[in-house]
């Protein structure tokens, strides 16, 4: 069964509220090692982004994302707006015109967001940031694909290896955003920006999962 | 927690109606996108110059919208930078057809953002440079970090730029000044107490009464060290001697390069100071520390310049780039040249900073 346009909606509607749980928690690991605004930066973005969807909840996959890009570009502010901004609107770039997706077409879209990411903030895998848990998803999805999973096992796939790159960035050194002030002090603390894409990543898995069960 | 607010949620957004009708003399504040730009804008074949940050840094930017300084400022929610929207409609308004500066603090929201606004705007026709202001010798090793981080610089070379615009310059010479005036700045802060950004409700890290925070940039986020609370000449001379010899640094910025139509990499170098150097004295509060407490860091601070052969010419001492409520100070010292000093000097009329008019 393909991915629709309606099953990307309800995947947004529950990032929105997924992010909206977790604002204290992300906003409370941002403290530790950034300035405490990653939760309630990210809730703010996804709240302006659902207000944008009705107009464009009959369009193709690309507009959809684009128009979410757009909403956490002009909303989210801080990194996480123009980094998570450029993931969605090249994700939709990828899309664009399609309202069915199959499993690669999937693969392209997180893998269009990766590289937005990398280009906009041009941080190394080990550099403490979103990478090092989109990476590992990334990878982990295309490998699941290639051997034979169905597009929720590889979702699951990505998901839990998102979340070993989330726990990863842990004992890492800071080299990039504002935790990277904080030099040896960063070290000990999971990432913000990890967690919270982790979080993305598990939402879209257990949609996933749900449509197929 | 307790602020003079209604709802923190509305605090930004009250914040600019309250300096809209405050100021209305100097500046007009435009909504959704949210930004505060000179009431006589667009000046005609002025070279406009913005910047923007997040709020909470009071009066830094939008205190220095209005004559001889900022043409625009584009608040964020507080600590957090603003968006590419703000920067653009900013830039449209206020564009005198002579062309926007932005003028960055290098935090990467502050730098990624007004690098989306950059590139939108030039394909919307205007011409846009970024310059970015990276002066906290707090953090000491480019490699392994974002880079310096943008603090009390920014106050002045916004200042000196502003003055410049006003003249005439064109936007090349308004750049390569702004430049001049990161590379030739320095500075380093400290907290004595943290403070609380109104969305969070908490302070942004916890120190005791015996114990104080050092290296800190201006978003309530932990400094590089923390150490037990020492006298206000220990402090001075702390920070003080970071600056004074710190050695040459350097780093590349990304800028825009008008002839190749890219971004390129730019290495720059800060060269240290040297005795003989004429510099601009600034003892800045970080919001919570009153006016009685900045003398006495002056006072030490003359006094270290003097033994060092730094011979101040200019001086700012006051409450000029802060972190909200938050106890502690910062120092910058800029080296000066006669060009420099000679627009420090000229007139300048905004809500935070007023002389000569
Ligand atoms: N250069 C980068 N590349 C990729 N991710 C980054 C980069 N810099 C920071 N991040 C991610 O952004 C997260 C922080 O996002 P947040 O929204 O809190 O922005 P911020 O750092 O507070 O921005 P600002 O500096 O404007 O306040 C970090 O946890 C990290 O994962
Ligand atoms: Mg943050």
């Amino acid at each position: 069964m393909p991915v629709t346009t309606q099953d990307l909606l309800t995947c947004l509607h529950r990032m929105a509220e997924v992010i909206e749980a977790n604002r204290e928690y992300l906003t409370a690991l941002d403290a530790a090692i950034g300035d405490a605004d990653h939760g309630i930066n990210m809730d703010r973005g996804f709240k302006a982004a659902l207000e944008r969807l009705p107009p464009v909840e009959d369009k193709d996959a690309g507009t959809i994302l684009k128009t979410v890009g757009v909403a956490l570009v002009s909303t989210v502010g801080g990194a996480g707006g123009p980094l998570y901004g450029t993931a969605f609107m090249r994700a939709g770039t990828v899309l664009e015109g399609k309202y069915e997706l199959d499993p690669q077409d999937v693969l392209a879209a997180l893998d269009a967001a990766l590289q937005g990411v990398v280009m906009r903030g041009r941080a190394n895998l080990g550099d403490k940031t979103m990478v090092d848990a989109l990476t590992p998803a990334v990878q982990a999805l295309r490998e699941a694909l290639q051997n034979g999973a169905d597009i929720a096992d590889a979702l699951e796939r990505a998901a839990s290896a998102a979340e070993q790159g989330m726990k990863d960035t842990i004992p890492m050194l800071a080299k990039k955003g504002r935790a990277s002030y904080l030099g040896e002090r960063s070290i000990g603390h999971q990432d913000p920006g990890a967690t919270s894409t982790y979080l993305l990543l598990r939402v879209m898995a257990n949609v996933a999962q749900e449509k197929r069960n | 927690m307790k602020k003079l607010i209604n709802r923190p949620e509305d605090v930004v957004k009250e914040e600019l109606e309250g300096i809209a009708l405050a100021f209305p003399d100097m500046v007009k504040v435009h909504f959704a996108p949210d930004f505060i730009y000179r009431a006589d804008a667009p000046v005609r074949g002025k070279v406009a110059v913005i910047s923007g940050g997040g709020s909470g840094h009071e009066p830094m930017h939008g205190g220095f919208v209005g004559m001889g300084m900022l043409d625009a400022a584009c608040p964020g929610q507080v600590f957090t930078s603003p968006t590419p929207d703000q920067m653009l409609e900013a830039a449209k308004m206020v564009d005198g057809g002579a062309g926007v500066l932005y003028i960055v603090k290098n935090y990467t929201g502050d730098v990624m953002n007004f690098e989306m606004a950059a590139d939108m705007a030039r394909a919307e026709g205007l011409r846009v440079l970024n310059i970015l202001i990276d002066d906290d010798v707090a953090v000491k090793d480019s490699l392994y970090t974002a880079g310096r981080r943008g603090v009390g610089t920014t106050v002045l070379a916004e200042k000196i730029c502003g003055a410049a615009a006003e003249r005439g310059y064109d936007l090349r010479r308004v750049a390569d000044l702004c430049r001049r005036v990161n590379i030739n700045g320095r500075s380093m802060g400290m907290a004595l107490t943290p403070c609380t950004v109104p969305m969070a409700g908490k302070p942004t890290f916890e120190l005791g009464e015996d114990e104080m925070e050092v290296g800190i940039g201006i978003h309530g986020e932990p400094g590089r060290e923390r150490m037990e609370l020492k006298t206000a000449d220990e402090i001075t001379e702390m920070l003080a001697l970071s600056i004074i010899e710190d050695p040459e640094y350097r780093r590349t910025v990304r800028e825009f390069d008008e002839e190749k139509g890219e971004w390129v990499d730019v290495e720059l170098v800060d060269p240290p100071f040297r005795p003989g150097d004429r510099v601009l004295a600034f003892v800045n509060s970080m919001g919570g520390t009153p006016d009685i407490e900045l003398p006495i860091i002056y006072r030490k601070l003359h006094e270290i310049c003097e033994k060092k052969g730094l011979v101040i010419v200019r001086r700012l001492i006051g409450r000029y780039i802060t972190s909200l409520e938050m106890q502690g100070c910062s120092i910058t010292l800029l080296r000066m040249d006669d060009e420099m000093i000679d627009l420090w000097d000229a007139p300048v009329k905004t809500p935070g900073l007023r002389w000569g008019v």
